[in-house]
């Protein structure tokens, strides 16, 4: 086959299920394009330096480095042969596909400064985007010093996690381990580890479940460590209030009773100088979103084959749910399987993917127990002030979407968007949307975003006419 | 927005009011639409009059809520690029004068004073001061605010209480019923099904407009900005995409840039193509746009009767059934005009408009099935949105 010949598939996102999906479909004679806004492969679990990987990872962790440097290793072959087509640096704003021919048109941003308009046809699409870190707000969240769990591993990417400093790791979620042992690893103080969550409930589900879950070793792992690094885990506390004038000084926590509300009389000030919180993950869905694929609650929905809802449409790993990498990986293997035999013409044959299949059912089993015990305080919106800023980009306070969304009449997020303009800004509502649809009492349902990233008019103005046909 | 304006009026006309909706404040296509009140878009007739009035309402209305709805009297300026486009729109505004709107010529080398950074090299333009903005979903939320009315959001009406006479008794909905003497359809788009539920026949039907949005900037646009080309669009009647964008800056600082009219039902998928020609057209009149970034788009469904004019008044053929609705693309603008009939209807006094060409049940009589096909009429009644 000629490249002219072969089938076409753009693969959007090379975090672990998109690397895996593009080496499953090129190996299967799919020319893959791989387009991906870092400007390395790998994603959010593997974008982490090799150094500080070789010198600090957990070793829990060293079998996915490997499982890594496979994929990278692939990556190349396939791109020295002509199979991939690897377009780091290009973000992706909208996917396009013609009603008529499904002829699918992939339409991204170039460079660092994002201004360039690139498009990509493509005769499948595989979405790929992962996810982000759902951070819910309270007293001083916005405080310089006050990151998310992420962007925490960021500073120490960047060596800005800085031995001396004193951090607290909080928030709920399996991320804040692998956080809170980074961090103590790189030499920061982590005065405390606080986890809204119980996760001693994990244990009866999890030794249920699992057979041998690599989790279950890697969290054990964690928890060793942050025992040796002399980190105190604060189970069933939350934040009340990050405290400072022009950055942050110290934080309040206290103790969470079985209502999901805090304990009177439990408060107590830890001074610090970084709080890294997160609060889970949501899925990335935009692109899908505005493909039309159906959405299961935040995740987009998929089939066995991972295909979507809509022709020509797979998706793979976080934006379908989030789990972890090995999920990413098994999913964007039988997504890459499945694109190649239907593009092929064929029906795949499952059996042929059988144990990516087992280790898909084994972690989506494993993450439901989690999310069933990770999970914010029943009652943590109604412990927001009043005079609290819920949407950082537009500084609307918890106060104002009460107040659209009583007296006003705005029954639904939607409504209070119009109302207070929260949601309304740069990040279009990626942060404050769980907490305004909290604030509101309405489930968090996801929002269209036509453009998965802002635009500029010049490219809009200039997007080529779909093909003929 | 225009039930919203019918309970305030109502309500301050004594009238015991209730407002039945079944999403939220703000929900229908008021929350999917701009907040231009626009003048300067229309040709002298029935929706000039009713413009003017709402303009002198909004005004006073701005007065009360002011700041809490975002009104802001910026004016307008309809600019031509080329020579015979400017024949035209002067002629066009002599006419508007006639007619009781302010008017005013603007050459080429003022239009750069009034606009610095508008595309250089443009023939000319109009100004019209009366044009006029607010925000409609705080307009909508504040209006039904200080009437007081209760407001019974996502309740929806499933049928129409009719007495043996015929008369109307109240609203059936899933929640139960309300029972009322009068009730005012102001479903917008869907006004057609409210109408029906009553038995009687109102072929409204949806056009399609996209929005873009940018990144906040500090003011660069001034006034509503849009080319002469637009008041020749909005008169058209083909089911085709159009785009001769308005152009203007908004309080909180984005530019927003609107609107497409497409008649496509009430598909919602994005239109790349409706996004291209609305950045295309904006670049046009302000080059700097260019490199500024839409964050959003979205879009909402026109409610547009065949004749483009909206219902408002009694309908004859169910006694106590009152319709306010089919205001197409200028519903936000149209809307105080309309509020104040329907309350005067609502309590026998005499419109400070002539209705008649607003009569609900016009479409008995004529043959077009309301499919949008038949031909336009001279009265040009859209207009408030962009294009
Ligand atoms: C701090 C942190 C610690 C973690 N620790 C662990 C752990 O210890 N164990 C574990 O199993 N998991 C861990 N995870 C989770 C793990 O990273 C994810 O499960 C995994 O990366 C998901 O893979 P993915 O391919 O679905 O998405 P990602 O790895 O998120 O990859 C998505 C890729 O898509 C790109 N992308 C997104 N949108 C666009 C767009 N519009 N245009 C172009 N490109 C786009 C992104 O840039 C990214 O490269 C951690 C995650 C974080 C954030
Ligand atoms: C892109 C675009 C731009 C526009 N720009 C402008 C502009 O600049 N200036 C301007 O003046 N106009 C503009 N318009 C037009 C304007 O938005 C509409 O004319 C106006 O919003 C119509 O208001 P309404 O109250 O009639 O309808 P809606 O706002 O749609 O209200 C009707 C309500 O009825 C409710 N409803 C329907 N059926 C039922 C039922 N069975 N039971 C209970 N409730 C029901 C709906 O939930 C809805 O909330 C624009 C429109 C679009 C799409």
């Amino acid at each position: 086959m000629t490249t002219a010949e072969r089938p076409r598939l753009a693969v959007v996102g090379a975090g672990p299920a998109g690397l895996a999906g593009a080496l499953a479909a090129a190996a299967r004679g799919v020319q893959v394009t791989l387009v991906d806004a870092a400007d390395q492969p790998g994603g959010q679990f593997y974008r982490q330096p090799a150094p500080g990987l070789g010198a600090r990872r957990p070793q829990a962790l060293h079998h996915q480095w490997r499982t890594f440097e496979r994929l990278r290793d692939g990556l190349e072959r396939h791109r020295a042969a002509g199979l991939i087509t690897h377009l780091a640096d290009h973000h992706v704003w909208c996917v396009e596909r013609e009603p008529g021919s499904g002829a699918l048109s992939v339409h991204a941003l170039r460079g660092p400064a994002q201004e360039q308009g690139v498009t990509v046809r493509a005769d499948a699409v595989l979405l790929a985007t992962g996810g982000y870190e759902r951070v819910l707000p309270f007293p001083g969240w916005t405080l310089p010093g006050v990151v998310t769990a992420g962007g925490a591993q960021a500073m120490l990417k960047g060596g800005l996690a800085l031995p001396g400093r004193t951090a607290v790791v909080a928030g709920t979620g399996p991320l804040l381990l692998p956080v809170a042992t980074g961090l103590a690893a790189a030499g920061v103080r982590v005065a405390a580890l606080v986890e809204s969550a119980d996760p001693a409930a994990l244990l009866p589900r999890a030794r249920a479940l699992a057979a041998r879950p690599g989790k279950l070793a890697e969290g054990a792992g964690y928890a060793a460590r942050l025992l040796r690094y002399g980190v105190r885990v604060l189970p069933r506390h939350t934040v009340l209030e990050a405290h400072g004038t022009d950055r942050l000084e110290a934080v309040t926590l206290a103790s969470l009773g079985r209502n999901g509300r805090t304990r009177p009389g439990s408060a107590r000030r830890i001074a610090c100088d970084t709080l890294a919180v997160g609060h889970g993950m949501l899925p990335h869905t935009d692109l899908a979103g505005t493909l039309g694929c159906t959405l299961s609650g935040t995740d987009v929905r998929v089939d066995d084959e991972q295909r979507t809802d809509v022709p020509g449409v797979w998706a793979a790993g976080e934006t379908t749910g989030v789990g972890g990498a090995a999920l990413a990986l098994a999913e964007g293997h039988i997504a890459g399987r499945s694109v190649a035999a239907r593009l092929g013409g064929t029906a795949p044959d499952p059996r042929r993917w059988a144990a990516a299949a087992r280790a898909r059912a084994r972690q989506r089993a494993f993450f439901a127990a989690l999310d069933a015990v990770y999970a914010p305080p029943a009652a943590w919106a109604d412990a927001v002030p009043d005079d609290t800023v819920v949407c950082r980009c537009e500084e609307v306070t918890a106060g104002a979407v009460r107040t659209a969304a009583g007296p006003l009449g705005a029954s639904d997020p939607r409504a209070v968007k119009l109302l207070t303009r929260a949601g309304m800004g740069w990040c279009q509502g990626r942060v404050c949307a769980p907490a305004v649809a909290a604030l509101t009492g309405c489930p968090l349902v996801p929002e269209r975003r036509p453009f998965a990233r802002p635009v500029p008019l010049g490219v809009l103005a200039a997007l080529p006419e779909p093909p003929p046909g | 927005m225009v039930g919203a304006a019918c309970a305030l009026y109502a309500a301050r006309a004594g009238l015991d009011v209730r407002v039945v909706d079944r999403g939220a404040v703000a929900g229908g296509t008021t929350g999917a639409g701009e907040g231009n009140l626009l003048v300067s878009d229309k040709e002298p007739g029935p929706e000039l009059e009713l413009a003017l009035l709402s303009a002198r309402l909004w005004s006073e209305l701005a007065e009360e809520l002011g700041a809490a709805i975002e009104y802001e009297s910026k004016g307008g300026l309809v600019v031509a690029a080329a020579p015979d486009a400017l024949a035209a729109l002067r002629d066009f505004a002599a006419g508007q004068r006639s007619a009781g709107v302010t008017a005013v010529p603007v050459g080429s080398g003022e239009l750069r004073e009034m606009e610095p950074h508008l595309a250089s090299g443009m023939a000319g333009g109009v100004h019209y001061p009366q044009d006029a903005q607010v925000m409609p979903a705080l307009a909508a939320a504040h209006l039904l605010h200080a009437c007081g009315a209760p407001v019974h959001t996502g309740w929806t009406v499933t049928g129409v209480v009719r007495a043996a006479d015929g008369a109307v008794r109240g609203v059936r909905t899933d929640r139960g019923d309300i029972h009322a003497p009068a009730v005012v359809n102001a479903a917008g788009t869907w006004g057609g099904d409210l109408a029906s539920l009553a038995g009687v026949r109102l072929p409204v039907l949806p056009r399609r407009g996209f929005v873009l949005v940018t990144e906040p900037l500090p003011r660069m646009v001034r006034h509503k900005v849009y080319a002469a080309d637009y008041v020749a669009d909005v008169a058209s009647d083909s089911a085709t995409l159009r785009a001769s964008p308005v152009v203007e800056g908004t309080a909180a600082g984005p530019v927003l840039i609107g609107a497409t009219r497409e008649r496509v039902g009430f598909d919602r998928s994005l239109s790349l193509a409706a996004v291209r020609a609305l950045a295309a057209g904006a670049i046009g009149l302000f080059p700097f746009l260019e490199r500024v970034r839409a964050l959003r788009t979205y879009a909402g469904f026109r409610p547009y009767l065949p004749d483009h004019l909206p219902a408002i008044g009694p309908d004859p053929r169910v006694p106590g059934l009152f319709h306010a609705c089919g205001h197409e693309g200028a519903g936000i603008g149209l809307a105080p005009g309309t509020g104040q009939s329907i309350a005067r209807a609502l309590t026998g006094k005499a419109p400070e408009l002539n209705l008649t060409p607003f009569r609900p049940e016009r479409f008995d009589t004529d043959t077009d099935t309301g499919t949008g096909t038949g031909t336009d009429t001279d009265t040009d009644t859209d207009g408030g949105d962009t294009p």
